[in-house]
């Protein structure tokens, strides 16, 4: 191919000058790394406030007990990012725990498989709806809600009836620690490292990104729209799935009223986090910041005493309002350059 | 004769309420750059979106290299090398140029994951062969319409297309843009690959097409060999009329007469900037005048119109309006005091699609028809009434929903809303493009009307006849800065280009 | 309401269907079970029945209404239901000074918490559904950090409110009536309405058709947490107790299925106030329904949820 040379770039850049290109890039830093830097600053003020936060044990605490978080988070990264959301994650993982107490009187095979598979269908169901029908993703999922709701409280007596786990290695699953970190925390990191892999350096992560960013160019590009969207939700559902199942291990019972709202709490750490509401953009390093920030807020919260946890509410609504407004601003300024 | 490269037969494609397609016959050679022109609604689009697989036909067969196919989805259709261009440049804005262009052929590591390196590598070596250096890593958003158009083309030929689509591809092209494009698609033809070509300007048609097909109303009106056809018949068999009538007429439905207004001006903007798009813009339009604003994309106008309608924020300058300033940035300010915005894109920022087509006209005059804030329902029925008639705006009714309307009523319809706000200044920006001939020839003839009436119009257009015929004075903007004013016997195409290219530089 | 004839058009019989279902399916839903209900279950035909079903819908429907004129605008409010627990909250602070400057701190919570809402959407630019999630959040910990625990009370002017019955209607019934009447004609006859739709239908239009668009958005989230905190208020007043933990909880998802399910659009552009009251009664219904033929509660969450999906459905069939 002879080649014809126009020059090497075109108006866009010529009438944006040199600050552009700087804001650009500080713009994407404050957006991808935003939460790991305030997150670094909470846990240092934190540090330097309280003799009992920087320990060992807190730091265990924290993490732990956001694991289950971190997971749903997970699958709440790649359904944001394609452009959807999921509200049924908080159902999903209460009834996930109801079904894997149930099961864990078959064994430690049925605890798990049970409730990955119930929770893992209505994922896919889901995503087909969302894929198939156009209808908006968050209505679908607030019938998901509901309906998931239902399907718990059915199966336990309308949310009378505790099922007690049963199987010994089933509740070492959520319960036993190896090298000072329980089995949750480890399947986290494991998957946050396969999630990583997957979005960033795989087709499937392209796809989604690429859906998120555009629809219309994603099908005109020859993505498989369809079968995108239905894994990203079927992800997102066998997630909420586990983390309920190894919730109800730690526990050692399906407890029928805790997860509820959860969804609210997953979206505000993927957001926190840096992923874009409007799809797109965002990644798992940033959803992880998030999830820990949301953890050491909570973790302060208690420090302090006196405060009752339904503070903790007003805070992360308040950070939830404060990041949106930033990335709000960061999105104009650079509109603007 | 060898096998066409691509060929439809007696193509036919329905959709509630209309039939897009009606055995249509479509045959591509292969090296052939190949038009397929056609007015709105002639079925142009339909066409492309059943060749790349978007549409299954209801009937007729698709051939390629004589072998029958049917595409489920444009992936398949890409995949047996057919790609597409289309209008808005559909890739994926926030993606990386790097992964736009690669999306779906990332190479691969050891591991079977996306080699990032490789990945950059790969997109700098092919868009340097487009004429584009850039960093291929910046988010595509960031990049001109130009280089995406580019990075829109190489993705479709490096997927080893055999036929290339590209629909309007120009339209939002610079002209040293274009011949790059042009030059590109000489090398396209020499390699053997076809292109079907679809554009609204003959110019261009005529640069580089070998075949041409005309589509009317959903049938082929006629396909054969470019250059032997006339210009003026093209256009005939485009617009389904007798050529003698077009020769007699001239294209436009303008008077073509020049007046010079006299009087204090209407609207005057002074000195008005917004960095980085416009730079000490003046303009003034005095009653019954008809000003035209000519340039090349993205010198300036939409942004000039906009600014003086209030619905852009400046950074310094000042409108007036019979020497009373206006506020800046709000539309409202600017609507009060009489100048009224008929903008480019009706879709997105002008007609609400979920209102009638009587909504739709009595929005911006709602103030106006309602006392302490209830509306008068008899009040807008007589305004909508009397401007449905003057405009003779087609509709079953006044409660039909605007969106089920045709692009030229929708235009007349967002013409009516402009007028009923009681404007004295009308800015229309590109009033005519994308409506078909009978509705373009009434709103030129329209326009024409008002500025006898004593209204103010001033009047963005990329069609250099319309400007002509239609304008008194034409004020020629070069890259967001007046490069230059015509007026009178000065208002000609040649005069306007000439300005345009004044300094032999578009772009700085 | 704000109808918009449909054009005669040669569509197909299912799409037909859908739109017919998108229109009448709310009546024709709520008609099927009544008539069921006439058929099949017992006492229902009694007027104390028809009390405690209308008494128990009217705060559904008051917070419907604002969650009507939001989704018109293309915007949603998540938000509703803790602001029904923070004008639950507000009440209790403030029945000292008596109960009218009580209810005055009520709305005016609700009013402050839907303008802080409207600010972000309509000047910052977020995402309805984030900024009124994020209201969600921390409006439901306020009231919980205002008011910890459970707390009782006996204000004579509150048990009126809660109670008392005019022209043999309980006043909570008449309020929600008065209440959609006033919406209806806010819709339909003012100004104020038309520029609410228009701006849902095409914000770059209103925009540039000279409507104070931001304006618009803010008072309409305003309205809708007034709205949310008048049925606050009557709730508390009907409970004579404040619990800002549970009181409105999830009544965001009963005011977004009554206004879809009552055939206004997700997409905005439209509002249709009766059909929104008759999808708070169809849901009212049902869960009367099931629960007077001895099915539990779960069966109504996943009844609903079929509802939902089946009525956005319909709407979806509609979009040119």
């Amino acid at each position: 191919m002879t080649t014809t040379i126009a020059d090497a770039d075109t108006g866009a850049d010529a009438r944006r000058g040199p600050g552009a290109l700087r804001r650009e890039r500080i713009g994407h830093l404050l957006q991808h790394h935003g939460a790991l830097v305030v997150l670094a600053v909470t846990v240092l003020v934190g540090a330097a406030t309280f003799d009992s936060f920087a320990t060992p044990q807190n730091a265990a605490n924290i993490v732990v007990s956001s694991s289950f978080l971190a997971i749903v988070a997970i699958g709440m990264t790649f359904v944001i990012i394609s452009g959807g959301i999921d509200l049924s994650v908080g159902s999903s993982f209460v009834l996930a725990g109801v079904l894997a107490a149930y099961g864990s009187r078959y064994g430690l095979l049925v605890a798990l498989l049970l409730p990955l598979a119930v929770c893992g269908t209505i994922g896919l169901i889901q995503g087909l709806i969302v894929a198939r029908t156009g209808m908006a993703p968050f209505i679908v999922t607030l019938a998901g809600l509901l309906g998931m709701r239902g399907l718990m409280l059915a199966i336990s007596d309308e949310g009378a009836n505790t099922y007690l786990v049963r199987d010994d290695a089933f509740s070492a699953l959520g319960q036993a620690a190896f090298l000072g970190l329980t089995v949750p925390v480890w399947i986290t990191l494991a998957l946050v490292l396969l999630g990583g892999v997957l979005l960033q350096r795989t087709g499937f992560g392209q796809n989604v990104f690429a859906i998120g960013g555009s629809e219309e160019a994603a099908v005109l590009m020859g993505v498989p729209v369809t079968r995108v969207k239905v894994l990203v939700y079927l992800i997102s559902g066998l997630l909420a799935g586990l983390a309920g199942a190894l919730n109800a291990a730690r526990l050692s019972s399906g407890v029928t009223i805790l997860g509820v709202g959860m969804e609210l709490d997953v979206i505000a750490a993927v957001v926190i986090g840096g992923t874009l509401l409007t799809g797109g953009a965002g990644g798992l390093t940033g959803t992880m910041a998030g999830v820990l920030l949301l953890g050491v807020i909570q973790s302060l919260i208690n420090q302090i005493g006196v405060l009752t946890s339904s503070f903790q509410q007003v805070v992360s609504g308040a950070f939830l309002a404060l990041v949106v407004v930033t990335q709000r601003l960061l999105h104009r300024a650079q509109r603007l350059s | 004769m060898a096998t066409a490269v691509l060929q439809a037969r007696g193509i036919s494609k329905g959709f509630p309420g209309i039939l897009a397609l009606d055995d249509v016959s479509f045959r591509l050679d292969a090296g052939q750059v190949h038009a397929l022109v056609g007015e709105n609604g002639a079925g142009k689009s339909t066409l492309i979106k059943v060749l790349t697989g978007v549409h299954r036909p209801d009937r007729g067969t698709l051939l390629l290299h004589g072998e029958p196919v049917s595409y489920d989805n444009p992936l398949a259709a890409q995949r047996a090398g057919i790609s597409t261009i289309y209008q808005e440049v559909n890739l994926v804005p926030q993606m990386s140029l790097a992964q736009n262009l690669l999306l779906g052929r990332e190479p691969r590591s050891r591991f079977g994951v996306i080699d990032t390196a490789r990945l950059h590598a790969e997109a700098e070596r092919v868009m340097t062969r487009y004429g584009i250096r850039t960093d291929v890593r910046r988010p595509l958003r960031s990049l001109g319409m130009g280089t995406q158009q580019m990075v829109a083309l190489a993705r479709a030929v490096s997927v080893e297309a055999r036929v290339v689509i590209m629909d309007e591809p120009t339209s939002a092209l610079e002209p040293r843009e274009v011949d790059t494009l042009f030059g590109v698609i000489a090398d396209l033809r020499a390699q053997g690959i076809s292109v079907i070509y679809v554009s609204h300007r003959l110019d261009e048609l005529y640069r580089i097409c070998d075949r041409v097909t005309v589509l009317r109303d959903g049938r082929v009106a006629h396909a054969g060999p470019l250059d032997e056809l006339p210009r003026v018949d093209l256009v005939a068999l485009m617009l389904g009329r007798d050529p003698a009538e077009i020769r007699r007429e001239g294209a436009t439905k303008f008077s073509g007469e020049h007046t010079t207004a006299a009087g204090e001006p209407l609207v005057e903007a002074r000195s008005v900037s917004r960095r980085p798009v416009l730079q000490d813009v003046s303009v003034q339009v005095r009653p019954g005048e008809v000003v035209g604003l000519g340039g090349l994309l993205g010198a300036g106008r939409s942004e000039t119109a906009k600014a003086i309608a209030g619905a852009l924020p400046v950074d310094g300058g000042t409108v007036t309006v019979a020497g009373q300033e206006v506020r800046r940035g709000s539309p409202a300010a600017a609507i009060r005091a009489g100048v009224s915005l008929v903008p480019e894109d009706r879709k997105a920022e002008g007609i609400v699609p979920t209102l009638s087509v009587r909504d739709n006209i009595a929005l911006a005059a709602l103030p106006r028809l309602s006392r302490s804030g209830v509306v008068s329902e008899a009040r807008i029925d007589r305004l909508v009434d009397s401007f449905m008639r003057r405009l003779r705006i087609k509709a079953a009714s006044p409660h039909q929903k605007v969106s089920e309307l045709s692009g030229g009523n929708q235009q007349k319809v967002l013409l009516a809303r402009s007028l009923a706000t009681g404007a004295k200044v009308l800015l229309l920006d590109e009033p005519t493009r994308g409506i078909d001939v009978g509705a373009k020839a009434e709103v030129q003839a329209l326009i024409d009307e008002l500025a006898a009436e004593g209204l103010g119009v001033l009047l963005i257009s990329s069609d250099l006849e319309e400007l002509v015929e239609g304008a008194d004075r034409v004020v020629v903007l070069r890259d967001g800065a007046v490069a230059g004013e015509l007026s009178g016997d000065e208002v000609t195409e040649e005069a306007i280009m000439a300005t345009i290219a004044a300094t032999g530089e578009t772009d700085g | 309401m704000a109808e918009t004839a449909a054009a005669p058009r040669a569509w197909s019989g299912r799409v037909r269907l859908l739109a017919w279902l998108q229109e009448y399916g709310v009546y024709a839903s709520v008609l099927a079970l009544l008539l069921f209900n006439v058929a099949f279950t017992p006492h229902f035909l009694e007027v104390a029945n028809f009390r405690t079903q209308l008494i128990q819908v009217a705060p559904i429907v008051i917070t419907s209404l604002g969650m009507a004129l939001v989704i018109g605008t293309e915007g949603i409010d998540l938000s509703v239901g803790s602001v029904m627990a923070l004008a639950s909250a507000m009440v209790v602070l403030y029945l000292g000074y008596g109960a009218p400057v009580a209810i005055i701190a009520a709305l005016i919570a609700g009013a402050a918490v839907g303008a802080g809402g409207g600010a972000l959407v309509a000047y910052v630019g977020v995402q309805p559904i984030v900024a009124t999630l994020a209201l969600l959040v921390g409006v439901r910990g306020l009231a919980n950090v205002l008011v910890p625990q459970l707390t009782e009370f006996r204000n004579p002017t509150l048990i009126t409110l809660g109670s008392r019955s005019v022209l043999g209607l309980p006043l909570v019934v008449v309020i929600a009536a008065v209440l959609t009447v006033l919406v209806a004609f806010l819709v339909k006859r003012t100004t104020f309405g038309r520029q609410l739709v228009a701006v849902g239908g095409n914000r770059a239009a209103s925009r540039l058709s000279g409507l104070p668009v931001r304006r618009i958005l803010v008072t309409v989230y305003v309205i809708s947490g007034l709205l949310a905190a008048v049925a606050g208020v009557l709730a508390t007043s009907r409970l004579q107790a404040s619990d800002p933990t549970s009181l409105g909880l999830l009544m965001e998802l009963s005011a977004i299925t009554a206004v879809v399910v009552g055939g206004t659009p997700l997409t905005g552009g439209r509002v249709r106030v009766l059909g929104t009251v008759m999808g708070a009664l169809l849901i009212q219904l049902l869960q009367a329904t099931l629960i007077k033929h001895n099915l539990p509660q779960s069966w109504t969450q996943m009844a609903q949820a079929v509802i939902i999906l089946a009525a956005v459905y319909a709407a979806r069939g509609r979009r040119a």
